[in-house]
């Protein structure tokens, strides 16, 4: 695969967290390719460094070693301002949904479309609407996060991260809430996505059914990349 | 409401979304800006009285410049000036005119009330230093122990005060001696007087002990039309032989009066720091509102720094929320401020006021402290970290 064609290109990447001698090493020396519009999932034990990969992969943690190309940008020692105008190509799904309680479902899917959108203003409603409804919601557009289930919540955050066409997905556990018919609609959304514009998916779970959906399946275990 | 935010702001009114979601945090919140507001609002109308009550006596008097002993920081202040002074003054070719001007103390009883009353002494042969509402008078105190007295004085009832009048004159004793009042002028009571009375210069040494013609307690001086004022003084200052005496336009003693009021005496330094700890009350409540709330949505903001947004944005939230407690805020403690102060002014006579200038620079102040606390707030904003979030 040539570099072109990938969208995420980690080399000889380590990461440390603590200090002293209570630091501690959670990737060791990760080389890893990810192809433009591919589902990729990382899987492997707890605390084998699933999470902290997806992490320094969407420049949400600074890279201490090593490289990380993202979308063809560098992020070793790239500038706050880079990584949010890079963040801002990116959709994140949490485990937690991190949904603002505050917003109903709608303004909460609006503020994913606001920040990455190339859409024009007036399109912004329909869009977070249209999506909200494709993934099972219309019913609930303008409702609190308190006042939905956590399966809806999870639905709401999903659509919250792709709203903005983003190019890349970076997706911890996203079915973990969700039954078995939402967690095949969202799963099959996001290889549409790929199919269709190219959408990068990456993403955490030890769902089996989805593992059996993936482009390429890489198992991580103490911090390391495990043959295939 | 939010559809209007949203105009405004061009994005959602993430924090008036954020506010009006926890009603009861929304409410003690804007209860502690209306505190604050109300503390600022009380001491500044307080002030503002006091500053009308010091300025008060220079209304009932006309001139252009005033000669005071060195000593003299206010109308009632101060050691007595020789009157050769004015003689000196005279000389000065602008100085059309001038007139001694005595000022002191009186208490009398009146219906069973012990009045204090600061008493002026002034030439009624020269109407022209007096104010027009009191120069209709001056005719009358060229009688034998006769006055005018302040209306608002504190004591007199409202009723005898309106019926005063040449046709149906009040007596009181003072200092054994009966003062005949002719008619009244509108004054008020101050902080530490319940009202004016003002007499001839030759009453005045009757009812004030130990005073004496040659030694007024100030000089009034009329200035030619067109003179200036401030110039005129400077060359008095080289004219007159006592290097000492304060020679200042009349309407620069009042300003000076009212700020040696206000920052040097102990109760206009209350009354000041009544207003700074006001703010720091406000300010210690807003600040603790937004902190609070930006702890409790720490992920909130972290996952909007996730998904892209700048610290800006973050910063612009808080400082919404700060607007926001600010504005509406203000509405209660104005009206709960305005109704304290009412009561106070009918229980105290003072000329407690809250003018539309006082208004409009609290409420600007209480943006500003607003946005301040939240610009503090934001610092938390830091420990947002949207890798936490995984």
């Amino acid at each position: 695969m040539v570099a072109d064609d990938a969208a995420i290109v980690a080399a000889g990447l380590s990461h440390w967290f603590g200090r002293g001698e209570a630091r501690k090493q959670a990737i060791f020396d990760v080389d890893l390719t990810v192809a433009r519009g591919s589902l990729t999932v990382l899987v492997g034990p707890s605390g084998s460094g699933k999470t902290t990969l997806l992490t320094l992969m969407g420049c949400l943690r600074d890279v201490q070693q090593g490289s990380v190309r993202l979308l063809g940008q560098e992020l070793a020692g790239a500038p706050e301002r880079q990584l949010v105008a890079l963040r801002r190509r990116l959709g994140f799904i949490f485990q937690a949904h991190n949904l603002h309680e505050s917003l109903t479902a709608r303004q909460n899917v609006l503020m994913g479309v606001q920040v990455g959108s190339r859409r024009p203003r007036g399109d912004e409603n329909a869009t977070a609407v249209q999506i909200l409804t494709l993934l099972g919601l219309a019913d609930r557009i303008d409702y609190l996060p308190a006042n939905l289930s956590g399966g809806q919540k999870q639905r709401v955050a999903i659509a919250r991260a792709l709203a903005g066409d983003p190019e890349v997905v970076f997706a911890d556990e996203p079915t973990a809430a969700l039954d078995h018919d939402s967690s095949m609609t969202v799963i099959g959304q996001l290889k549409r996505l790929g199919r269709g514009r190219g959408m990068t998916t990456v993403m955490v779970t030890h769902d089996s059914r989805i593992i059996g959906m993936a482009d390429r399946v890489v198992t991580l275990e103490d911090g390391r990349i495990a043959p295939a | 409401m939010t559809a209007i935010l949203t105009r405004l702001l061009g994005r959602l009114p993430i924090g008036w979304l954020q506010l009006t979601h926890n009603r009861a945090r929304l409410i003690a919140a804007l209860a502690g800006v209306a505190f604050a507001n109300v503390l600022v609002f009380v001491q500044l109308a307080i002030m503002g009285s006091m500053s009308i009550a010091t300025g008060r006596p220079y209304d009932f008097f006309e001139a252009g410049l005033m000669i005071s002993a060195a000593d003299a920081d206010s109308l009632t202040d101060g050691s007595n000036v020789a009157r050769q002074w004015l003689f000196q003054a005279l000389a000065h070719p602008q100085v059309t005119a001038g007139a001694p001007l005595f000022v002191g103390n009186v208490t009398l009883q009146h219906a069973g009330t012990t009045m204090s009353l600061t008493t002026f002494g002034v030439d009624p042969a020269q109407p022209g230093f007096l104010a027009p509402a009191l120069r209709g008078y001056a005719e009358l105190l060229t009688l034998p122990d006769s006055g005018i007295i302040d209306r608002l004085t504190r004591g007199l009832e409202p009723g005898e005060a309106d019926a005063l009048g040449p046709a149906s004159p009040v007596t009181l004793e003072v200092r054994g001696r009966t003062l005949t009042l002719y008619g009244g002028f509108a004054g008020g009571g101050g902080f530490g007087v319940d009202g004016y009375l003002v007499v001839s210069d030759q009453t005045f040494l009757k009812v004030v002990q130990n005073r004496q013609t040659a030694a007024p307690d100030h000089i009034l001086l009329a200035l030619a039309p067109g003179a200036d004022a401030g110039r005129v003084a400077h060359e008095l200052r080289a004219l007159v032989s006592d290097r000492t005496l304060r020679i200042r336009p009349y309407a620069q003693a009042r300003a000076e009066d009212i700020a040696y009021q206000q920052t040097r005496r102990p109760t206009g330094i209350i009354f000041g720091f009544g207003v700074v700890i006001g703010i720091l009350v406000g300010l210690v409540i807003v600040y603790q509102v937004l902190s609070t709330d930006v702890a409790d949505h720490i992920r909130e903001y972290a996952t909007f720094k996730a998904m892209g947004y700048r610290q800006r944005f973050l910063l612009g939230i808080v400082l919404e929320e700060a607007l926001i407690l600010a504005l509406l805020g203000a509405g209660p403690g104005y009206l709960v401020a305005r109704a304290l102060i009412g009561g106070m002014r009918r229980a105290t006579g003072l000329p407690l006021e809250l003018g539309a200038p006082t208004v409009v620079a609290v409420v600007i102040g209480t943006v500003v402290a607003c946005a301040l606390s939240g610009a503090l707030a934001t610092r938390r904003l830091a420990s947002a970290d949207p890798a936490d979030l995984f």
